[in-house]
Parts: C-alpha cells; sequence; structure tokens
C-alpha cells in the first residue's frame, strides 16, 4: 500500500514539470504533436524506470558512505558520495546506449517510433534529477523502481496533455510577442494550477 | 626551378585585440538578441525551481556562469582530439566534474545554501545551456573565444532567472534578498495599512506565468517572432 501511494504521489503531487521543473527542455520543444509526445514520454518512463534503481544498487554498493563494507570491513569509513554527480551521469548515458541497442533488436517498430528521442534523453534532466531525488531521500529497491516509473508517468502525462493542448492552440490568435514560448509557459502555469489541487490529498 | 617554390614571405597577423568588436559581441549578443532562455527556448530545466528567493538564485547564477565558461573553454581545448562518437560522453564527464567541484566548494563554505539547493546544483549537468554551448560553439572554436561564449550565454541566462526572482520574491514574501521591504512600505502609510503577498507565487506556478510574461515582453520589444 505504502509503494502504492509513493507511486499515485510521484504521478500527480509531485509531478516532475508541474512541481520540480525537470524536463522543462524537451517538455517545451517536443509537444507540438501528440503523437511524437507520446514517443518521447515512453522513452522516458522507461529509462527512469530502469536507471534509477540501477542507480540505487550502484549508490547502495559503492558510493554511499560505508558501502563498500561488503568488500572487507576495513573499507566501512570510505565516503564515495562526492563522485556521485559523475557516476550516475555515466550509467544514464550508458543505459540509453543499452536500451537504444536492445530496443533496436528486439522491436525495431519501436525503435523506429524512439529512435530520435532516445539518445537526447541522456541530458534530459528528469532522468538525473529522479536518481539525485532517490539518493537523497534514502527510498529502498523496491521504492527507488516505484517512483522511477511514477515520475515517468507523471512527465508523459504532461507532455501529452500539453501537446493535445497546442494543437488545438494552432487555431487561436495569439499575439506575436507571445506565439511559441511565451503562450506554452502560461499554459503550463494554467495547468499547473489544476495539478495543485492533487496536494490536498493526503496519502 | 627552386626559385619558383621560394617561400611566401611569412605576414605576422597582427593579434586580435583581447577585447575586439567580435568578441564583444559574442558576450552581448546573448543577453538579450540571442537569449538563451527566451529565445533559444534553453535552460529552462532545473534552474525556475530555485526562484523562489534571490539569493539562492544568484548563487544558482554564479555556478552557471563558472561551469558554462569553464566546460567551454576546456571542451574547446580538446575539440581536435575528442572523436565525434562519444562526445556526449566525454563532455558530460568535464561538465559533472566541475558541477562536482562546485558543489563540494558550497559544501565545504556555504551548508546552508547547499542544503537549500539540494539536487539543482547537481542538475547544471543537464542545463540545456551548458551542452547546447558545448556542442554549438566549444566543439568549432578557439579556447578564448569560447569562454566568452559561455560567459554571454551564461550571462544572459542570470539576469532572466534573477529577474523571475525578484518577481517571486517580492510579491511572494514580500522582501528582496531577505529585506522586508513590503514591511517597510506599509509601515510608512500608517498602522491599518498593509500591502498582501500573494501565495501563488511562491508555487511553481508562480514561476510559470512570471516567464511566460518576461518572454512576452522582451519578445515585443525585440521583434521576435515564432512559428
Amino acid at each position: 500500500m505504502e509503494l502504492f501511494n509513493l507511486g499515485i504521489r510521484s504521478i500527480f503531487i509531485d509531478n516532475m514539470i508541474f512541481a520540480y521543473f525537470l524536463g522543462m527542455c524537451s517538455f517545451l520543444a517536443v509537444s507540438k504533436k501528440v503523437s511524437t509526445a507520446v514517443g518521447l514520454g515512453a522513452a522516458v518512463v522507461f529509462v527512469l524506470g530502469v536507471t534509477v534503481p540501477f542507480n540505487w544498487i550502484l549508490n547502495e554498493f559503492v558510493l554511499k558512505e560505508g558501502a563498500l563494507t561488503w568488500i572487507s570491513a576495513s573499507m566501512a569509513t570510505i565516503d564515495l558520495s562526492f563522485l556521485r554527480f559523475i557516476m550516475f551521469i555515466a550509467i544514464i548515458a550508458g543505459i540509453v546506449q543499452l536500451v537504444e541497442m536492445v530496443v533496436e533488436k528486439f522491436s525495431p517498430a519501436l525503435y523506429g517510433q524512439l529512435g530520435i528521442f532516445l539518445p537526447l534523453i541522456a541530458v534530459n534532466c528528469a532522468i538525473l534529477g529522479g536518481c539525485l531525488f532517490m539518493a537523497q531521500r534514502d527510498y529502498t529497491l523496491a521504492e527507488s523502481a516505484v517512483f522511477g516509473f511514477g515520475s515517468g508517468f507523471g512527465f508523459m502525462l504532461a507532455i501529452v496533455l500539453l501537446a493535445a493542448i497546442r494543437e488545438r492552440l494552432k487555431y487561436s490568435m495569439v499575439p506575436n510577442g507571445l506565439k511559441g514560448l511565451g503562450i506554452t509557459m502560461l499554459l503550463t502555469g494554467l495547468m499547473g494550477i489544476a495539478f495543485m489541487s492533487f496536494m490536498g490529498i493526503d496519502l | 626551378m627552386s626559385a619558383e617554390i621560394a617561400e611566401k614571405p611569412l605576414v605576422a597577423k597582427p593579434a586580435e585585440p583581447l577585447l575586439s568588436k567580435r568578441r564583444k559581441k559574442l558576450v552581448t549578443d546573448p543577453l538579450i538578441d540571442d537569449n538563451p532562455v527566451t529565445v533559444q527556448v534553453l535552460g529552462i530545466c532545473s534552474a525556475l525551481a530555485v526562484t523562489t528567493q534571490m539569493k539562492p538564485t544568484l548563487v544558482m547564477a554564479i555556478s552557471v556562469i563558472f561551469v558554462v565558461a569553464l566546460s567551454n573553454f576546456a571542451i574547446s581545448l580538446m575539440r581536435n582530439t575528442i572523436p565525434s562518437r562519444i562526445r556526449i560522453i566525454v563532455q558530460l564527464a568535464v561538465v559533472a566534474t566541475l558541477v562536482t567541484l562546485v558543489s563540494e566548494f558550497l559544501k565545504a563554505f556555504s551548508y546552508d545554501m547547499y542544503k537549500e539547493l539540494s539536487v539543482f546544483i547537481g542538475l547544471i549537468i543537464t542545463n540545456c545551456i551548458v551542452m547546447g554551448r558545448l556542442e554549438a560553439f566549444a566543439m568549432g572554436n578557439k579556447p578564448y573565444d569560447s569562454m566568452l561564449d559561455g560567459l554571454g550565454s551564461a550571462l544572459g541566462y542570470s539576469w532572466i532567472i534573477l529577474t523571475v526572482a525578484f518577481f517571486r520574491e517580492l510579491w511572494g514574501s514580500g522582501s528582496v534578498f531577505g529585506v522586508p521591504v513590503f514591511e517597510y512600505v506599509s509601515s510608512l502609510f500608517g498602522p491599518d495599512f498593509k500591502l498582501a503577498t500573494n501565495g501563488l507565487m511562491v508555487t511553481p506556478v508562480g514561476a510559470f506565468i512570471i516567464l511566460g510574461l518576461i518572454v512576452w515582453v522582451q519578445r515585443t520589444k525585440t521583434g521576435y517572432v515564432e512559428h
């Protein structure tokens, strides 16, 4: 039940976009069409769901203070957490590459859809942000997996909703200076107000 | 025979002044006309989250200036030796090293700020401005020019987030840099007068709306239209 609550919280209440502004670049750039937004969203769900637990393992057994105790008791005082950024980003870039190869091998159709987005995901703030939040909040392995998938779905939900609105927006008269980024920021703000209503839910 | 292939006299090119017109342009262009945030739509990712107060925003801005300028410089030094297939990983490694430096520095000298910024210092790594400038400029230009270009982009980014933070702190908490402006102004008008703060500004929604309005004003002034 705890895990279920965490999942709901990471999708709706602590939404990557509306609560933490993570992944804004791709959120703004790839939200012009619903179909591409779905593709990017699916790729983010997948990569977040895989990298967060993987980085948990890395953090737990290599980077955390005293994490190397499993090698020998004399290493209990070693604290490698200052290497966190560089290790996490290396793992993310590696896994993205791996995912790309696996998807290409087993599902060429999906690869065709995700193709261009997969390499971009390595530098998506939402992925690194998810991993850093995981390390900061001391999740367990199961929690980090749920958190990864939940945050990914939250991102997907946000980007698909925005893309749907922007498709409609093409037919409306927007002042010249507001076209593009300006109106999208205001829209995101309004969507954020709607998402704020979830904050009242006590999980 | 030998006379025909006489060497051309080597004329030393006059050295470009340290701050020539072209170089100044590298720094000043991204401030208004080619602003990374409002025109190129880069780097909105991690930084909006810290803009509820001026102080952490200033720290964030300085960190980004440091990271972008130095990573541009470092990558530009290595640009001819990096194989293009693995360049993203190399760039990420350089940037992550610099960000680790910033993070350790803050941890040692300003622990409260380190706690307050928490994961957002780490997220400078994936700030699109850093990667964008590395890809677009540092991979093909000389070190000093690249550093100036990075400096310009980071400054353009800094003034935008500082403006957002100014309005969010003023209207959200009634203060600027922690100085209670609203309280002071209210006291000028007698005991019954009170300037109210707006809680919406402290929430993420406030940041989106303020930035949207800044973009509107800025693009109207420069006449830039997105299609």
